[in-house]
C-alpha cells in the first residue's frame, strides 16, 4: 500500500511540474511577427456559438455573418464604422433615369480563393442563384435577407424586384429591377449578397438544402468546407464546437491583412469569454457583458463600443386584449421606469429610447410624445379606461444575451414590478430564444414580449417600415394610416423629402403606441491590451484585415 | 442473482436489516443520539425545516420587492450591509428573504418529488415482493431500464417533455427515486416473507394484506426513511441542477436557490456573494441531510456495531 | 464462464429494448403530438403535414416502432435539429472528449480516494476517520456546477494556473486521428500538446471527480474495514504476521475488488455529472451537447444522446460484471 500510494504522489507531482513547466511555449503562437512590429501572428477571437454554415444567402446570425465578412464580399459595403455605401468588388456604379437599371463597373484582376476569374459572369451567377430558389431555400428560416430586399423569386409566387442580370463584359454587370428603389443599393451592402466563386458552388453542391422549411438543412460541403471568396481572409478548417481557422489570402486584390491567421472559438457564456480573455487564452471577443465592462476597463483591457444601431422595446399583441385599448397600452408606457432599468442593468453609452429607430439614423423625430415614467399618470389612465381585467401574459425568452438586450431575465423583473406596482396582474411566460421564443411571438401568441433589432442596413426601412409597414400577426393590429405613410416614405426618392416623411411616421407611431421602446445600446467588444485595427460598425460589418496585434 | 452491484450495496448498507420485531427501536435512537456527525446533521435538518415553515416571520423583507433597484448599476451589487444582512440580488432584492423563503421552495419540491417517487416506488416494490412471480419480473425488468439511465439524464428527459414550470422539475426529479424505492421495499418484502412468523400466520389462514400492512411494512420504515433523507439531499440538488440548466419555473421572481445560483454565475467576478451564498446554503443543507441519513444507516446495521 | 457472460448479454437486450421502448414512447407522449413537439407552436397544418411525412408520423404505431427499432439498431438517430448535423456522427465525434474527461475524473478519485479511505478505515472511531467521513458526505453534497464555477474562479483567474475552456489551446494545431488528445498528441510526438492537454483536463477533472472521490473513499474504507474484521485476517495476525505483510496479501486484495466494481458504477454518475461540467467548462463532449438539446428541445439529439450514454453505462456496468467474477470465482458459482 505504502508503494501505491508513493507512486500516486509520484504521478501527480509530476503532472504538476509538468503543467508549471509547460506553460511557457503555451503562448509562442502569438507573438508578433520578425521586425517586432505589426505583421504576422494569430488572433483567437472568443465567439458566442459556432456559425450555422458559411453561405450568405442563407444566414442571418452574426456569428455565421462575422466569418462570412471574412472570407467574401459584396459589390457595395459600408464605410468602416458606418452605414453609408462605399465600393467593394464594385468599382463605381450608376442608374438609368427610371431607377430600374443599374449599371456596376467591376474590379479587375481579381481572383477567387480557388483561382478562377471574379468578373461579371460570376457576378450573374450569384444573383441568379438566389433568384431561383427553390422549396425549402425560399423559406424564411433560409433566405431571410433576399425575401427583405428583394421579394420574390423566379417562379413568380411573390412579386420580385428582382428582374434580371447581365453580363455586358468581363468588368461590367447590368442588374435590372422591375420598379426604382432607393433603398436597393443599401441593401447590397447586407452581407447575403457576397459573390461566390461558381465553380465551387456548383462543384460543392451549394444548392442542396434540404428539411423542412423550420429546420433546413444544409447538405452540400460548400458552406461547411470550401466556402470560396474574394475576401483578404481563406477558409483553413472547422471543427465545430471546438474552433474555426481562417488565414491570410495572399493574392488578396486589395490591402492585404496584417494577421496571419485567425481562429474563432466559441464560448457560450459572456463571463466565461471574459475569463478566458483575462487568462491570455483569448484576445479578444463580442458581446461583453455589461457586469464586465467596467472592470475589463479598470484591467487594462480595450473596450471598444459599436455605434447604437439597435433598439429594444417591449411588443404589444393588440389582437389580445386589454392591449387593443390604447389608454391601456398608454398606461404601459408611463408605467413602465426605463430609466431606472438602463442605469442599473445597461453599461455606459446606453440610452432611453423614444422611438422605434435610434437617433443615428435620418428621419429620427425629437417631436414624438413623452412618456416618462409617471406611476400616477398610468393610475389615471388605466381608472380612465374602464377596463377592469388587467390581466397580461408577458413574455420574455429564458436562454438568451442579445445586444439590446443582455439579460431578459432581468429587464422582465424590473418592468413586472413596475407594472404591478399600477395594479396590472402579470403572468410570466418563457421559452428557450431559438425553439420556441421567437415562433410564438411571430405566430402571435405572445400578448406582450420583450425583443429588438439590429439594424443590418443605414435606412429607416430596415427598423420602422420592417416592424410597421405592412399588416403582422406578432402586432396585432390594422392601421392603414401607418401603413401607408410608411410605404410612401420608403418609395419616394428625394433624400430630403424621406427624412421629413419617416420624421411624420416616427410620431405617428408613438402616438399610436403598437409597442414601448426602451433602449439604444452600444454593445461592446473586448480586446488584449496592444491589438489595434479593429474598427465596430453599426450594422456588425467588421473585417480583421486591418487587425493587428500592435 | 448475486451480482457486483448487490456485493456493492451490502457494503454500502442498503442491505435490509435483520432485526427481530420493529427496527426503530429506542436502541437505535440511542446509537443515533451518542454519534455526534448525527447531531449536527439532525440539527441542520430541523434548522432547515424551521426555516423554511417560520419563513413569513422570520425574513424582513418581502422576497419579491424590488425596491432598492436604484442601487444597482451593470458592475456592481450591494454585498452584505446593516440593512441586508446578505446584500441585494441582481434584481434589488434583500438576498436574506429570498434566501429564507428559498428553503420554503426547496423543502416543499424535495417533499413533493419524495412523496410521488416514494409512494409510486413503494406500491410497486411492496406488489413485486408480495406476490412475487411474473409481477416480481416486471418490476425488476422496469426498475433496470429505468437505473440504466444516470438520475441525472433521467430528470433532464422527462423535464424536456414537460416543459418549463415548477411542477415539472418536481416531476422530474421524483422520477430517479421510483427504482429506488421499488427496489427498496421489494427487498424488504422479501425478506420478511422468508421470517418464521409470515409462514406461521399465513398457514394459520391469515391473509396476505393485513399481514403486509401491520407488519412488514413497519420493518421497512427504518431502511426507508434512511432512503428518503438521503433521496431529500439529492432532490435539493437535482432540482438546482434542472436551475442551472434552465429549466424550472417561468416566473424568475420565485426565490429558488438553485436559480439564484444560475442567475449569479454572470456576477461572479463582480459580486461573488450572489454565488457563494446560495451555494454555500444548498452545501450545508444538503450536507445535513446526508450526514443524519448516513448516521442513521449506520445506526440502524448491527453488523457495524463493533 | 463462457455462459456467464452469454446469460449476462443476453439480459442486456430487454433492458435495451425496454429502454428504446421508453424513448419511443416518449417524443410520442408529448403533447399534442410528435409533429407539434417537434415544431413548437409554429405548427401550422400544413408544416405538421410536411414534419408527419418527413419523419413517418402518420404511419401506424406498429409499423413505425418496427422503423424505429430498425435505425436504433443501425445507430440513426436522425438530424439534429438546431445543429443541422447527423445526430450519430455528432455524439460519436464528441464521445471521446466525455471520455477523456471521465477518465481523468476517475483518476483523480480512485487516485486520491484510495489512500484516503484506507486511512480511515486504519484509524477506524479516530478524528481521522471522522473528518473523512464527514469529508466524503460533503463531496456528495456539493453541487458539481457550483464546485466548477468556484474552481474556476479561484485557480484559473484569480491564481491562473489552469485554462479554463476547452481541451486545448485554441492556437495549438492537432492531427485528430483518434480524436483523444492525449492518444494523438503521443502519436504525433507532440510533447507540448500533450502537457496542454493535461493541463486543461485538471480543473474539470477535479470538479467531475469529487463526488466520485469521495464514493470511493467510503467503499474504501467500509470494504476494508470489512475485511479487517474477517477472521482470517485476525488469526493471520494472532499467528504473528507482520501487519505489513498482511495488509499487502489479504486486506488489500480482498478489499480491492469492490472498490474495482465502482470503477463502473461510477461511469454513470460521471456521465451525468459531465453534462454540468461541460457546460461551465465550454468542453466539447456529449455531454455540452445534452444541455443544449434540452434547452432547444431538440429531440432528436436527446433520444440519441441518453439512448447512447445509457447503452455505455450498462456496457461498462457489463464488463466490471465479467471482470468481478474472473476475479472472483465464488460470484460465479451463484
Amino acid at each position: 500500500m505504502r508503494q501505491r500510494k508513493k507512486l500516486v504522489a509520484l504521478a501527480l507531482v509530476s503532472a504538476l511540474a509538468l503543467a508549471a513547466c509547460g506553460s511557457d511555449d503555451s503562448n509562442s503562437d502569438t507573438t508578433s511577427g520578425p521586425g517586432g512590429g505589426k505583421a504576422g501572428g494569430t488572433l483567437v477571437f472568443g465567439t458566442s456559438s459556432d456559425p450555422v454554415v458559411l453561405d450568405g444567402a442563407y444566414v442571418s446570425d452574426g456569428e455565421s455573418l462575422r466569418v462570412i465578412d471574412q472570407l467574401f464580399e459584396t459589390l457595395v459595403t459600408t464605410v468602416p464604422g458606418g452605414t453609408e455605401i462605399e465600393s467593394s468588388l464594385a468599382k463605381s456604379w450608376s442608374a438609368s433615369d427610371d431607377g430600374t437599371v443599374w449599371t456596376f463597373d467591376l474590379q479587375t484582376g481579381v481572383k477567387f480563393h480557388d483561382d478562377t476569374d471574379f468578373n461579371a459572369a460570376a457576378v450573374c451567377f450569384n444573383f441568379d442563384r438566389w433568384y431561383n430558389f427553390t422549396g425549402v431555400a425560399q423559406s424564411a428560416a433560409v433566405s431571410y435577407y433576399w425575401s427583405t430586399v428583394f421579394g420574390g423569386f423566379s417562379d413568380g409566387a411573390t412579386p420580385s424586384l428582382y428582374s434580371k442580370c447581365e453580363a455586358k463584359d468581363d468588368a461590367t454587370a447590368i442588374i435590372t429591377l422591375t420598379a426604382p428603389s432607393a433603398a436597393f443599393l443599401s441593401g447590397l451592402a447586407v452581407s447575403a449578397f457576397v459573390i461566390a466563386s461558381p465553380d465551387a458552388l456548383t462543384k460543392y453542391e451549394a444548392d442542396k438544402v434540404g428539411g423542412t422549411d423550420d429546420a433546413p438543412t444544409f447538405d452540400g460541403t460548400f458552406g461547411t468546407e470550401h466556402p470560396v471568396g474574394t475576401g483578404p481572409f481563406k477558409f483553413d478548417s472547422w471543427t465545430p464546437g471546438d474552433k474555426l481557422t481562417i488565414v491570410r489570402n495572399d493574392s488578396y486584390w486589395g490591402t492585404k491583412a496584417i494577421l496571419d491567421k485567425v481562429i474563432f472559438k466559441p464560448i457560450a457564456d459572456g463571463p466565461a469569454r471574459r475569463t478566458a480573455l483575462e487568462t491570455g487564452e483569448i484576445q479578444g471577443y463580442d458581446l461583453v457583458d455589461p457586469a464586465d465592462v467596467a472592470a475589463l476597463a479598470d484591467g487594462g483591457y480595450q473596450i471598444l463600443n459599436r455605434p447604437a444601431f439597435n433598439v429594444g422595446y417591449v411588443g404589444f399583441n393588440q389582437a389580445k386584449p386589454p392591449l387593443d385599448n390604447p389608454m391601456i397600452r398608454q398606461a404601459i408606457a408611463f408605467a413602465l421606469n426605463r430609466q431606472a432599468l438602463v442605469t442599473a442593468k445597461y453599461p455606459e453609452g446606453a440610452e432611453v429610447a423614444t422611438q422605434f429607430q435610434p437617433p443615428e439614423l435620418f428621419g429620427w423625430s425629437a417631436d414624438v410624445p413623452d412618456y416618462s415614467y409617471d406611476p400616477e399618470k398610468a393610475k389615471a389612465l388605466i381608472a380612465e379606461s374602464g377596463v377592469t381585467d388587467l390581466t397580461i401574459e408577458f413574455y420574455y425568452p429564458s436562454d438568451v444575451s442579445r445586444p439590446y438586450m443582455p439579460d431578459p431575465t432581468a429587464n422582465f423583473e424590473a418592468f413586472k414590478a413596475d407594472l404591478e406596482a399600477v395594479g396590472f396582474t402579470i403572468v410570466p411566460k418563457t421559452a428557450p430564444w431559438r425553439s420556441g421564443y421567437l415562433d410564438d411571438v411571430d405566430a402571435g401568441n405572445a400578448q406582450m414580449y420583450l425583443l429588438g433589432w439590429t439594424g443590418d442596413y443605414g435606412d429607416p426601412d430596415n427598423f420602422v417600415g420592417t416592424f410597421f409597414r405592412t399588416p403582422q400577426v406578432a402586432w396585432g393590429f390594422d392601421n392603414q394610416e401607418i401603413f401607408d405613410a410608411l410605404t410612401k416614405a420608403r418609395d419616394t426618392a428625394d433624400a430630403a423629402e424621406r427624412t421629413k416623411l419617416y420624421e411624420a411616421a416616427n410620431k405617428l407611431i408613438m402616438e399610436f403606441l403598437p409597442g414601448v421602446p426602451y433602449v439604444h445600446t452600444q454593445p461592446s467588444l473586448a480586446f488584449a491590451p496592444g491589438i489595434t485595427g479593429y474598427t465596430p460598425s453599426p450594422v456588425s460589418l467588421e473585417s480583421f484585415a486591418t487587425v493587428s496585434l500592435g | 442473482m448475486a451480482t457486483v452491484q448487490e456485493h456493492l450495496q451490502s457494503l454500502m448498507g442498503n442491505r435490509v436489516v435483520e432485526t427481530a420485531g420493529s427496527s426503530l427501536t429506542r436502541e437505535t435512537w440511542r446509537r443515533l443520539r451518542a454519534n455526534r456527525i448525527a447531531m449536527v446533521g439532525g440539527a441542520v435538518i430541523v434548522f432547515f425545516v424551521l426555516v423554511a415553515i417560520f419563513a413569513p416571520w422570520l425574513a424582513p423583507y418581502d422576497p419579491r420587492v424590488n425596491t432598492w433597484f436604484d442601487q444597482i448599476r451593470p458592475s456592481s451589487v450591494p454585498g452584505p450591509s446593516r440593512e441586508h444582512w446578505f446584500g441585494l440580488d441582481e434584481s434589488g432584492r434583500d438576498l436574506l428573504s429570498r434566501i429564507i423563503y428559498g428553503a420554503r421552495t426547496s423543502l416543499v419540491i424535495g417533499i413533493v418529488s419524495l412523496a410521488i417517487g416514494a409512494s409510486i416506488g413503494a406500491i410497486f416494490g411492496v406488489l413485486a415482493g408480495a406476490f412475487g412471480g411474473w409481477a416480481d419480473s416486471l418490476v425488476m425488468r422496469v426498475t433496470d431500464v429505468l437505473l440504466s439511465v444516470p438520475s441525472l439524464l433521467l430528470a433532464l428527459s422527462v423535464a424536456a417533455v414537460i416543459g418549463q414550470s415548477q411542477t415539472a422539475v418536481m416531476i422530474a426529479v421524483a422520477v430517479p427515486n421510483i427504482p429506488l424505492f421499488a427496489r427498496l421495499l421489494r427487498s424488504s418484502m422479501m425478506a420478511e416473507r422468508e421470517k418464521d412468523y409470515v409462514g406461521a400466520a399465513v398457514s394459520v389462514g391469515i391473509k396476505r394484506r393485513p399481514l403486509v400492512m401491520s407488519h412488514i411494512l413497519p420493518n421497512s420504515l427504518g431502511p426507508m426513511i434512511v432512503q428518503g433523507t438521503l433521496a431529500l439531499a439529492t432532490a435539493v440538488i437535482d432540482a438546482a441542477a434542472l436551475s442551472f440548466l434552465g429549466l424550472g419555473s417561468a416566473d424568475p421572481g420565485v426565490p429558488e436557490w438553485g436559480r439564484m445560483l444560475a442567475n449569479a454565475q454572470r456576477y461572479l467576478n463582480v459580486a461573488p456573494h450572489l454565488c457563494l451564498i446560495p451555494g454555500f446554503v444548498i452545501f450545508i443543507t444538503v450536507l445535513g441531510f446526508n450526514l443524519f441519513g448516513e448516521s442513521l444507516r449506520e445506526a440502524l446495521d448491527p453488523k457495524l456495531r463493533r | 464462464m463462457f455462459k456467464f457472460i452469454v446469460r449476462r448479454l443476453l439480459l442486456l437486450i430487454p433492458i435495451l429494448l425496454g429502454l428504446s421502448f421508453l424513448l419511443f414512447i416518449w417524443v410520442r407522449a408529448l403533447p399534442g403530438g410528435p409533429a407539434t413537439a417537434l415544431l413548437g407552436e409554429r405548427a401550422t397544418p400544413e408544416r405538421v403535414a410536411q414534419v408527419n411525412a418527413a419523419y413517418g408520423f402518420d404511419k401506424p404505431v406498429l409499423e413505425q416502432y418496427v422503423k424505429y427499432l430498425g435505425r436504433i439498431l443501425r445507430f440513426e438517430f436522425g438530424q439534429s435539429i438546431t445543429l443541422r448535423k447527423d445526430v450519430t456522427d455528432e455524439l460519436l465525434r464528441r464521445f471521446p472528449a466525455t471520455v477523456e474527461l471521465a477518465a481523468a475524473a476517475m483518476v483523480f478519485a480512485v487516485g486520491l480516494g484510495i489512500p484516503l479511505g484506507f486511512a480511515a478505515a486504519k484509524r477506524e472511531r479516530s478524528w481521522v476517520d471522522s473528518t473523512a467521513i464527514v469529508a466524503s458526505l460533503a463531496g456528495v453534497s456539493i453541487p458539481v456546477f457550483f464546485l466548477a464555477q468556484i474552481l474556476k474562479w479561484i485557480f484559473a483567474l484569480k491564481l491562473n494556473w489552469f485554462p479554463t475552456i476547452g481541451r486545448l489551446q485554441p492556437t495549438r494545431e492537432l492531427e485528430h486521428v483518434t480524436n483523444f488528445n492525449l492518444i494523438d498528441s503521443v502519436i504525433a510526438l507532440d510533447w507540448g500538446a500533450w502537457v496542454d492537454t493535461v493541463k486543461h483536463l485538471i480543473l474539470p477533472g477535479i470538479a467531475l471527480g469529487t463526488i466520485p472521490l469521495a464514493i470511493v473513499a467510503r467503499i474504501t474504507r467500509a470494504s476494508v474495514l470489512e475485511v479487517l474484521n474477517e477472521d482470517y485476517v485476525r488469526t493471520a495476525r494472532a499467528k504473528g504476521m507482520s501487519r505489513r505483510i498482511v495488509d499487502r496479501r489479504h486486506v488489500l486484495r480482498n478489499a480491492l475488488l469492490p472498490i474495482v466494481t465502482v470503477v463502473g458504477l461510477q461511469t454513470g454518475l460521471l456521465l451525468s455529472g459531465a453534462v454540468l461540467t461541460e457546460t461551465v467548462f465550454a468542453w466539447g463532449g456529449i455531454g455540452q451537447l445534452l444541455s443544449g438539446a434540452v434547452l432547444d428541445k431538440d429531440y432528436p439529439v436527446i433520444q440519441g444522446g441518453v439512448m447512447f450514454l445509457a447503452v455505455v453505462f450498462v456496457l461498462v456496468n457489463l464488463i466490471v460484471d465479467v471482470l468481478y467474477a474472473v476475479i472472483d470465482p465464488r460470484i460465479r458459482v451463484r
